[in-house]
C-alpha cells in the first residue's frame, strides 16, 4: 500500500472568538492516499472548511499532528504542493482569464514560454479553449470557476483542495462540471479534497467520503466508496449509489442528535 | 464613444440655464445704487432724489421706482455685480486678443497658476500614495499618520499659508515651490484616504489565493493590491488635483504675488475692477474643470484596459 499523501491525528482547533471559544475541530483522524478523491461533507459549522484549511497551512491546529507530503502543511504550502479552489471563482477582473490562470506562474517565476504552454494545456483541461483573451465579467459563472480551477491546475501540484467550488452554481451547471471534474481527475491523477454540502455530489465524485457533523467539529463516517472509478452521470440511479447516499445521510443525522 | 449623450447634457444645461438667468436678474438689484448715482449725475431725474434716501432703499426697489436705470445696471464700468457678458467680454479680451506672454492676458496667469497646481499634485499625490502603502503594510504607521493626516486638513489653510510662504521665503525658497507645497499639502489628503481604502480592498478569500502560491510580500502589493486600488485611486486623483489648484490660489494670495490667477483676483478687488476678479474666477473654475475632465478621461482608458471600464 502506498503511504498516505495526507495523515491527521488527532486533531484539535479551537478558535477564540468574541462570544467564547469555539471548538471548530475535535479528535479529527484521517489518512488520504494518492490518488483519492476524498469529499467532506456536513452541514455548516462542522469544520470542513477549517479541515481543508489546515491541509492547506492556512489554519494552524491547537494540538494533534497533520502531514502533507510527509512534510508540515506549512513546509508543503511553501512548497506548493495543492491548488487551491475556493467557494467563489476570485479571479481579478483586471486580469484576463489567461492572465488569471498566468498569475500564479508569474509568482512562482516561470519563464515567459513556460507560461504559455501551461496556460494553453490547462485552459484545454477545463474546456476553456478560445477564452484565453476575454475578462472575468464575459464569463458565466460556471466558466469563472472553470477558470478558477485552471489557475489551481496550472503549476502542476499533486494535490487539488477545493472549497465548494459548485455552491453557488445552479444544479445542472453543476452536473456538467461534476462530470468534467472526474474526467479531469482521471486524466490529472491528482490527490483530490473537496468540500460540498450536497450528497449526490459526494457519491457522486469521491472514492471516499467523509462525513462530519457540528458542535464540536468531528467526523462522524468515512465511507470508502464501492463504486468504480469511471462513473457516467446515470450512476446516480444505481441501487449502490442509493445505498451509499443512505449512508451518507444516516450520518448526517446521527451528528444531528441535540438538534 | 464621442458620441454626445443628450440625456445627461440636459440636466446640466439646464442648471446652468438657471444660474445665467438668477445672475442676469441679481444684477439690476447689486447694481441699482451705483446706476441710480451714475444717473443721477448725468442729469436723469431719479426718485427719491437723494442719494441718502436711496441708500436705505433696497435695490429692487429703486430699480421700480426708476426703469430707466434697469438698462445701465447692465454696463457700468465697475459694477457691484458684473452682468454674465460683461464677464465674457473681458475673458475674450484677455484670453484672445492679447498674446498669451503678455502680462495682461489670462493664458499667462492660468498657466503660472497651472504650473505650480501641477507640481504641487504630483508631490502631494506621490506623497499621498507612499503614506497610504505605509498605513496599510505598517502597524505603528497606521496608528501614527492617520489621526495627524486627519488634523492636518482641520488647519485653515487661509492661516497657514502665509506661514509657509514666509517661512520657506526666509530660507530663500521663493516662486513656485512654495505655492506648491500648499498645493500638495491639499492635496495628498484624499489620496491618502482613497489609497489605504483602495489597497485594502481585497478581501480575505484573494490575499489567501496568494498565500496558497506562498507570494511574497511585494508580488502581493505589485499584483494584487495595487491594481485593485486604481478604481479609489482615480477618485482621489479628481479630489487631489482640484484642491491642487485651489492651494496654489490661495498661495498667491497672501504674498503679492504679480501673477496667477489668485493675484488677479486679487488685483480686481484693490483697484476695483471687479470684470477682472470674475474672470480669474471663471478661468480657475474652467481651469478645475479642464483638470478634472482629464483625470476623467484618463480613468476611463485605464480602466476599460484594464477590463474594469464596465463597472
Amino acid at each position: 500500500m502506498t503511504p498516505a499523501t495526507i495523515t491527521a491525528r488527532n486533531l484539535d482547533l479551537t478558535f477564540e472568538t468574541n462570544d467564547g471559544p469555539v471548538h471548530a475541530l475535535k479528535d479529527v483522524s484521517l489518512d488520504i492516499n494518492k490518488g483519492d478523491f476524498v469529499s467532506f461533507i456536513g452541514p455548516s459549522g462542522c469544520g470542513k472548511t477549517t479541515f481543508l484549511r489546515c491541509i492547506a497551512g492556512l489554519e494552524q491546529p491547537t494540538s494533534g499532528d497533520i502531514s502533507v507530503n510527509g512534510m508540515t502543511p506549512d513546509a508543503a504550502r511553501m512548497a506548493r504542493a495543492y491548488g487551491y479552489v475556493f467557494q467563489a471563482a476570485g479571479l481579478y477582473p483586471w486580469r484576463t482569464i489567461g492572465g488569471n490562470i498566468r498569475l500564479p506562474l508569474e509568482i512562482m517565476g516561470f519563464s515567459k514560454a513556460e507560461m504559455a504552454d501551461r496556460v494553453a494545456h490547462v485552459m484545454d483541461l477545463v474546456d476553456l479553449n478560445g477564452f484565453e483573451k476575454k475578462f472575468p465579467w464575459q464569463l458565466s459563472g460556471g466558466m469563472q470557476q472553470r477558470a478558477s480551477i485552471a489557475r489551481a491546475l496550472a503549476f502542476d501540484a499533486d494535490i487539488l483542495l477545493m472549497d465548494e467550488p459548485f455552491g453557488a452554481l445552479d444544479e445542472i451547471v453543476r452536473d456538467h462540471l461534476n462530470e468534467q471534474l472526474l474526467k479531469l481527475w482521471a486524466r490529472t491523477e491528482k490527490t483530490i479534497g473537496f468540500v460540498t454540502h450536497s450528497i449526490p455530489e459526494a457519491v457522486y465524485l469521491s472514492t471516499k467520503i467523509v462525513v462530519m457533523s457540528p458542535r464540536p467539529g468531528r467526523i462522524t463516517d468515512i465511507i470508502e466508496s464501492p463504486l468504480p472509478r469511471d462513473r457516467p452521470l446515470n450512476i446516480r440511479d444505481s441501487a449502490e449509489f442509493i445505498n451509499i447516499a443512505h449512508r451518507v445521510r444516516d450520518g448526517l443525522r446521527s451528528g444531528h442528535v441535540d438538534d | 464613444m464621442w458620441m454626445i449623450d443628450l440625456r445627461g447634457i440636459i440636466p446640466a444645461a439646464t442648471v446652468v440655464g438657471c444660474i445665467l438667468l438668477i445672475w442676469t436678474l441679481a444684477v439690476i438689484p447689486m447694481n441699482a445704487h451705483l446706476a441710480a448715482d451714475m444717473a443721477a449725475r448725468g442729469d436723469v431725474v431719479v426718485t427719491p432724489h437723494s442719494p441718502q434716501d436711496r441708500k436705505a432703499m433696497t435695490g429692487v426697489t429703486i430699480a421700480v421706482k426708476n426703469p430707466v436705470i434697469i438698462a445701465m445696471t447692465y454696463s457700468l464700468d465697475r459694477p457691484r455685480l458684473p452682468s454674465p457678458h460683461q464677464v465674457a467680454v473681458e475673458m475674450h479680451n484677455t484670453i484672445f486678443t492679447v498674446a498669451p506672454t503678455s502680462r495682461r492676458s489670462l493664458v499667462h496667469h492660468a498657466w503660472v497658476t497651472l504650473s505650480a497646481t501641477l507640481l504641487g499634485f504630483v508631490i502631494g499625490t506621490t506623497l499621498g500614495v507612499l503614506l497610504a502603502v505605509g498605513i496599510v503594510y505598517n502597524r505603528t504607521m497606521d496608528k501614527s499618520v492617520m489621526p495627524w493626516a486627519i488634523t492636518s486638513q482641520t488647519i485653515p489653510i487661509l492661516a497657514l499659508a502665509p506661514m509657509i510662504i514666509v517661512m520657506l521665503g526666509a530660507i530663500g525658497i521663493q516662486g513656485l515651490l512654495p505655492k506648491s507645497i500648499i498645493s500638495a499639502y491639499l492635496s495628498f489628503f484624499p489620496v491618502v484616504v482613497g489609497m489605504v481604502k483602495g489597497l485594502r480592498s481585497p478581501d480575505a478569500m484573494q490575499l489567501d489565493l496568494l498565500r496558497t502560491y506562498n507570494a511574497n510580500a511585494p508580488q502581493g502589493f505589485w499584483k494584487l493590491r495595487l491594481p485593485a486600488s486604481m478604481p479609489y485611486l482615480f477618485t482621489s486623483l479628481k479630489i487631489g488635483i482640484s484642491a491642487a489648484l485651489v492651494g496654489a490660489i490661495v498661495g498667491e494670495l497672501p504674498t503679492g504675488a504679480r501673477a496667477g490667477f489668485g493675484a488677479r483676483m486679487l488685483v480686481g478687488d484693490q483697484y476695483g475692477q471687479p470684470m477682472v476678479t470674475w474672470a480669474a474666477l471663471f478661468g480657475a473654475a474652467i481651469t478645475a474643470a479642464l483638470l478634472v475632465g482629464l483625470i476623467s478621461f484618463i480613468e476611463r482608458r485605464t480602466l476599460n484596459r484594464m477590463g474594469m471600464g464596465a463597472a
